[in-house]
């Protein structure tokens, strides 16, 4: 059973009980900083490998880039 | 320079006064050499979607301004309303390891980049009371910045001209006000075009200022870096020095006896 999430404002499928590290996984790159949000609520670093995605996520995840 | 005190904003202590963003260099090398030329320590970053699908070893802002050296600033820029800016603020602060300095913006219009006061304060109220160091964004009007003061922002960064539009000090009276009645320090945050912009906003006896299109948009945005560092530091020397007086006739600065033939 695969369940529809969203990432950063694009869809996407994962099998149900997907765990958060598991898509960080594959759509960060390795080293780099990053911040998670899902349904607009932080979800600390230390949580990540505990977070199963539900149907309808809304995951942000940010870095930092150039601004003033 | 001798005989300056730091500049405080909360707990911390700089020597340099003027603060600069990372936005709109060529490269990240750009960034890392204008920002070195402009010897600022605060160092505002925008807080965005990661690129998804990025190429593994893309060069990251953060590897040319790493947070142990500088103190980084995450702006709230491009969020026009309290609840984006209060999110932006809590992902920088989980993004950078418990981070709380933050620079609030919340704009209220896409033409001239105007904040929204209404939105501000009540972002401002929210950040302050979840225990972040708010340095805020707004305009040059007196009352707003006392409010923002008495709420607890650790820093008020009046605009001195729309962001990004070069424009300089458009009304130094309202800056002189702000300055006059503040205990937290006052930042002029946008509108510097040029190195003598800057030296007029610290002449005014500002704490600080924040700029960064003013660099990026230099033809060589690195020597311009260098320029405004000196700029900050002659203008906040002449404040402490204080000007002379102003008058409408000459005033020979030569003794005025012993000329020759007389």
């Amino acid at each position: 059973m695969s369940i529809s999430i969203t990432v950063n404002g694009e869809p996407r499928q994962y099998p149900e009980g997907t765990v958060l590290t598991t898509v960080i996984g594959e759509l960060v790159t390795p080293g780099s900083r990053f911040a998670v949000e899902i349904n607009r609520e932080i979800v600390p670093r230390s949580q990540h490998g505990d977070y199963r995605l539900r149907p309808d996520d809304q995951l942000e995840i940010v870095t930092a880039i150039g601004g003033g | 320079m001798t005989g300056d005190s730091p500049l405080k904003i909360g707990e911390r202590r700089f020597h340099s006064r003027l603060l600069v963003g990372t936005g709109k260099y060529r490269d990240l090398e750009q960034t890392r050499q204008a920002i070195e030329a402009s010897g600022a320590e605060i160092v505002t970053v925008a807080i965005r979607r990661t690129n998804i699908g990025q190429m593994p070893g893309e060069p990251n802002l953060l590897d040319v301004i790493p947070p142990d050296k500088y103190t980084l600033l995450p702006n709230t820029a491009g969020c026009y309303n309290v609840e984006d800016a209060v999110r932006t603020c809590r992902l920088a602060r989980e993004l950078l390891d418990g981070h709380t300095l933050v620079k609030l913006e919340v704009l209220g219009d896409e033409k001239t980049l105007f904040p929204d006061i209404p939105a501000t304060l009540a972002a401002a109220e929210i950040l302050v009371g979840e225990g972040f160091e708010v340095m805020v964004y707004t305009n040059d009007d007196p009352i707003v910045a006392r409010r923002l003061e008495e709420m607890g922002c650790v820093a008020v960064m009046p605009l001195a001209a729309p962001i990004g539009s070069g424009l300089g000090i458009r009304n130094p009276y309202n800056i002189h006000f702000i300055v006059e009645q503040a205990k937290v320090p006052i930042i002029v945050d946008a509108g510097v075009g040029t190195a003598s912009d800057a030296a007029v906003a610290m002449e005014l006896g500002v704490d600080g200022v924040l700029m960064n299109t003013a660099i990026a948009e230099a033809r060589d945005p690195v020597l311009m870096a260098s320029a405004m560092r000196k700029a900050i530091e002659a203008g906040r020397e002449a404040f402490l020095a204080g000007r002379m007086p102003r008058k409408r006739y000459g005033s020979a600065s030569s003794p005025v006896g012993g000329v020759i033939g007389d």
